[in-house]
């Protein structure tokens, strides 16, 4: 108290930060105020923010803890409350602890995380505001608990998919058996947008294509989970799936000691293993490089996240170059040779003599490379053509085709827009259903039935019988929901689930994964470009199973 | 180690030591012009003169007080020399190679940041000047720790290392040179308490007033130049830095067979060879300006040759 006081006092600050403060947060709580001055450690901009935050917490409930004895679970699928208000066996512990807190304890809490982010930079920037505004990723501090049970099927499920889609991607860019049966209409997959020409023929090593994978599931009201998207391009994320583990066990140790939660820090370390298997043979030690299409892309904190992490370069575009069928980069001690390129980007920008010309964020002659076995790319160029959403329907068909399996884990029910008796149904229903365009991703241009005005629903109409091809539509599910810290107090918010899946040799699923959760109240958009923010993911081990993370393993 | 990467390393060092320079000038001239007898004609005329941008400065602000050029010189984010400027380019390339720093290192070049932007948002720094260019100080010493302390001292930290001491090397001779510009108000004023000083507040700026006093005990130009220029042991002296300068590149170059190492490699020990067999009386008799301007002509040809050797 008395260092903060003398170094407000010094930069000239502390009447500012006084009045800013008002009396307000000194009259409802002097203890609490000074308590939370005591842990302050930062600069001068963090307290004012930080006390913001701590006066708008005061205002809503000064003297009452936050718990869950107010909390209402819904008529939803509650991820951590069941209907009677109970904790689930799996959360019950974190319930427990969160529950027994001091006052002010979870929100100041929820400051310090912030306040972590911030210094470690995993911002982005506010577009159009010249004064050089950032924010950081939104989070929250409850975290989101899966059971052990809920796990094992889930893992099942993903793994299956992934091979079965790793089996038709080799078969559509190749044999062509499971157009040539019909199970799937072959216009539908050859003039996608997403098949790219330049990769028909191509033998990726072990006849994997999607090295890594981030497939989002979602749980409807009865909890039951389904996929709802396959991100096979270049999915991201598990940066913040990292950091969020590593924010909470700085700020918020005393709950991983009550419950049994599977560690996630290895993930760069089997990325890594991931990446050198895919380095042809006769290389003894692969190089490998993480690929950005640099510093202005919104997934670059990620990039540089991986490379740091593996212990790898990170390279752009200009930094490589092709000689002699290899791929070089350029170092202070002249070019060096790269095996194995970990691309974030998007594969019709890596060459531009092959695909897009315009540009730059790739390298010429890179894909004359990878034809010649000279250099291993993850993911496989041409991937898109297996999560373009019209595909996406026949996922559980490629299953039991290639697999001869029955699916694990279901599609959400999809009308395929091109069906005639679909689509009619769709334009009959468009105020129950959530429309998408087959080949965007991110959230954007999708149309949510409940939430729209008639004149949208006509717009998408007009769309949709202009270009039939281009768009699917799937029931409004009601997503399950998880208590979130909003203005003071835990309410329900809508969250959906990304794990991540690695198949070199074999298939690892990471135990956790990034939940997205949507802040704006019964919004079901959980995308951060929409007002979407994110929970640490607790997997629960299963009993008897010793490899828990712990407050003091870091 | 990537050209690009080296590349951003290098300036990201150099612009950090521009913006902790660009403060220790602003501070200096505080200092300076609450001494200053009354009557003296535009006091924070010389700063801008000494910083070489008074054309940009013309074109913006009317007049030269310690408010315009306060403003111009640490938060004018459209003069790429402000502060604030030189720390978000600092930022952005550090932001860029990222991975080839520790931790710590970028975590407090974005502490440095942000901490200056809010300053600059706020508006209430002027209050209070000494104790925000003070705060710069710190923070930029904090950050060269951070960089010595957890580091590998490999090829990365080499080019920071080498970015930084041309940066300080071209900035110490320029804070010099703000003496230069800094007229007396008579002839008669020289050797005076007043001209001492002007020479002390000098020395203050580049931390050396202390080790200048265990030296030489009395102020007098012969010795404060030698000191800025010539002394082979004060880490802010031209010498000091362009000396360091030599070792970071024979470290960079060591093992290295390629021909194309000695250009810059011989650039720089050149202007090290004159600078050893050069007397501060004679720089004097030569004419101090003339000097420093000749010195920074070198460290641009210095500058360019490490660009075409190493990043190119």
């Amino acid at each position: 108290m008395k260092v903060l006081a003398a170094h407000l006092v010094d930069t000239g600050r502390y009447h500012r930060l006084r009045c800013r403060l008002g009396r307000r947060a000194q009259q409802h709580s002097p203890t609490g105020f000074s308590e939370f001055l005591r842990g302050w450690r930062g600069t001068p901009c963090d307290v004012v923010r930080t006390c913001n935050l701590y006066q708008r917490a005061n205002t809503v409930s000064v003297s009452d803890p936050i718990s869950f004895a107010d909390y209402e679970p819904g008529d939803f699928f509650d991820e951590l409350i069941e209907p009677d208000n109970q904790a689930r066996p799996d959360a019950a512990p974190l319930v427990e602890v969160i529950n027994r807190l001091p006052s002010g304890d979870l929100l100041r809490r929820q400051a310090a995380i912030e306040r972590s982010l911030h210094r470690m930079g995993i911002t982005f920037t506010v577009y159009g505001d010249t004064s050089g505004t950032e924010k950081i990723f939104p989070f929250d501090i409850v975290p989101r608990v899966v059971g052990w049970m809920m796990w094992r099927h889930v893992e099942a499920g993903l793994k299956q998919r992934i091979k079965a889609l790793n089996l038709f991607l080799d078969d559509v860019y190749n044999a062509k058996e499971i157009l040539r049966e019909g199970l799937i209409p072959r216009d539908l997959v050859e003039n996608a947008s997403t098949y790219l020409q330049p990769c028909v023929g191509l033998k990726p090593p072990g006849g994997v294509w999607c090295h890594v994978t981030g497939t989002d599931l979602i749980r409807d009201a009865d909890g039951a989970v389904f996929v709802l998207e396959d991100n096979l391009r270049c999915p991201s994320g598990v940066s913040y799936v990292l950091q969020n583990r590593a924010v909470m066990k700085r700020n918020f140790p005393q709950v991983f000691g009550s419950c049994r939660v599977r560690p996630v820090s290895d993930y760069p370390s089997r990325l890594y293993e991931t990446l050198q298997s895919l380095a042809s043979d006769r290389v003894a030690d692969p190089t490998v490089v993480v690929l950005t299409p640099g510093i202005y892309n919104s997934a670059y904190y990620e990039h540089s996240f991986l490379a740091h992490q593996m212990g790898v370069e990170l390279v752009e575009g200009r930094d490589l170059v092709v000689k002699d069928g290899f791929v070089y980069m350029r170092t202070i001690e002249g070019p060096q040779r790269v095996d194995v390129i970990y691309r974030r980007v998007d594969d019709t920008f890596i060459d531009p003599q092959v695909f897009n010309k315009q540009s730059v964020l790739g390298v010429a002659g890179l894909m004359d490379v990878y034809r010649r076995g000279n250099v291993a790319l993850a993911n496989a160029p041409g991937t898109g053509v297996a999560d373009d959403k019209v595909v996406y329907a026949y996922v559980p068909e490629m299953i039991r085709y290639y697999l001869n399996e029955e699916p694990i884990l279901p599609n959400v029910p999809t009308y395929i827009c091109q069906r005639d008796e679909d689509r009619k149904y769709v334009l009959d229903h468009l105020d129950e259903l959530v429309v998408k365009p087959a080949g965007e991703s991110g959230g954007y241009g999708m149309l949510i039935g409940p939430h729209s005005t008639a004149e949208q629903r006509a717009e998408f109409a007009e769309k949709i019988k202009h270009d039939p091809r281009n768009f699917i539509a799937q029931p409004t599910l009601s997503l399950s929901r998880m208590p979130t810290l909003i203005d003071g107090v835990l309410q329900g918010r809508h969250v959906d689930l990304r794990p991540y899946i690695l198949h070199g040799k074999d298939i690892w699923v990471l135990p956790g994964g990034l939940t997205r959760v949507a802040l704006r109240k019964g919004s079901l958009v959980v995308n951060s470009s929409q007002g979407g923010g994110s929970k640490d993911t607790w997997v629960a081990a299963e009993p008897g199973h010793g490899d828990v993370d712990t407050q003091t393993d870091e | 180690m990537l050209s690009r990467v080296a590349e951003s390393i290098y300036w990201m060092a150099r612009y950090i030591e521009r913006a902790e320079n660009t403060a220790r000038f602003i501070e200096v001239n505080l200092n300076l012009v609450l001494d200053q007898p009354m009557g003296v004609d535009q006091p924070w005329r010389p700063l801008i003169n000494a910083s070489g941008d008074e054309k940009v400065f013309d074109k913006h602000y009317e007049i030269a007080d310690a408010d315009s050029v306060t403003r111009f010189m640490a938060f004018d984010r459209s003069y790429p020399n402000s502060v604030i400027s030189t720390l978000r380019n600092a930022r952005e390339n550090a932001r860029s190679v990222r991975e080839s720093l520790s931790s710590e290192a970028f975590e407090q070049i974005n502490a440095l940041y942000h901490y200056v932007n809010a300053e600059a948002r706020s508006g209430v720094v002027l209050d209070s000047p000494t104790d925000f260019f003070d705060s710069i100080r710190r923070h930029c010493h904090l950050l060269t720790g951070i960089l010595d302390a957890t580091m590998s001292h490999d090829l990365a930290w080499h080019f920071a290392n080498m970015g930084r001491l041309l940066e300080r090397a071209d900035k110490s001779s320029r804070i010099l040179d703000v003496k230069y510009f800094t007229l007396l108000p008579t002839v008669d004023s020289v050797g005076t308490a007043h001209d001492d000083l002007q020479w002390s507040s000098l020395l203050f700026s580049i931390s050396g007033f202390e080790a200048y006093r265990r030296q030489h005990h009395m102020i007098r130009s012969e010795s404060v130049v030698d000191f800025f220029l010539l002394h082979p042991e004060f880490p802010r002296s031209v010498l000091f830095c362009i000396e360091n300068t030599e070792w970071s590149l024979a470290a960079i170059a060591r093992g290295a067979t390629d021909e194309r190492h000695a250009v810059a490699a011989n650039l720089v020990a050149e202007v090290r060879q004159r600078l050893r067999e050069t007397e501060a009386t004679e720089i004097v008799r030569f004419g101090l300006h003339e000097f420093v301007d000749s010195l920074q002509s070198d460290m641009n040809r210095i500058g360019a040759a490490i660009t075409q050797t190493y990043f190119r």
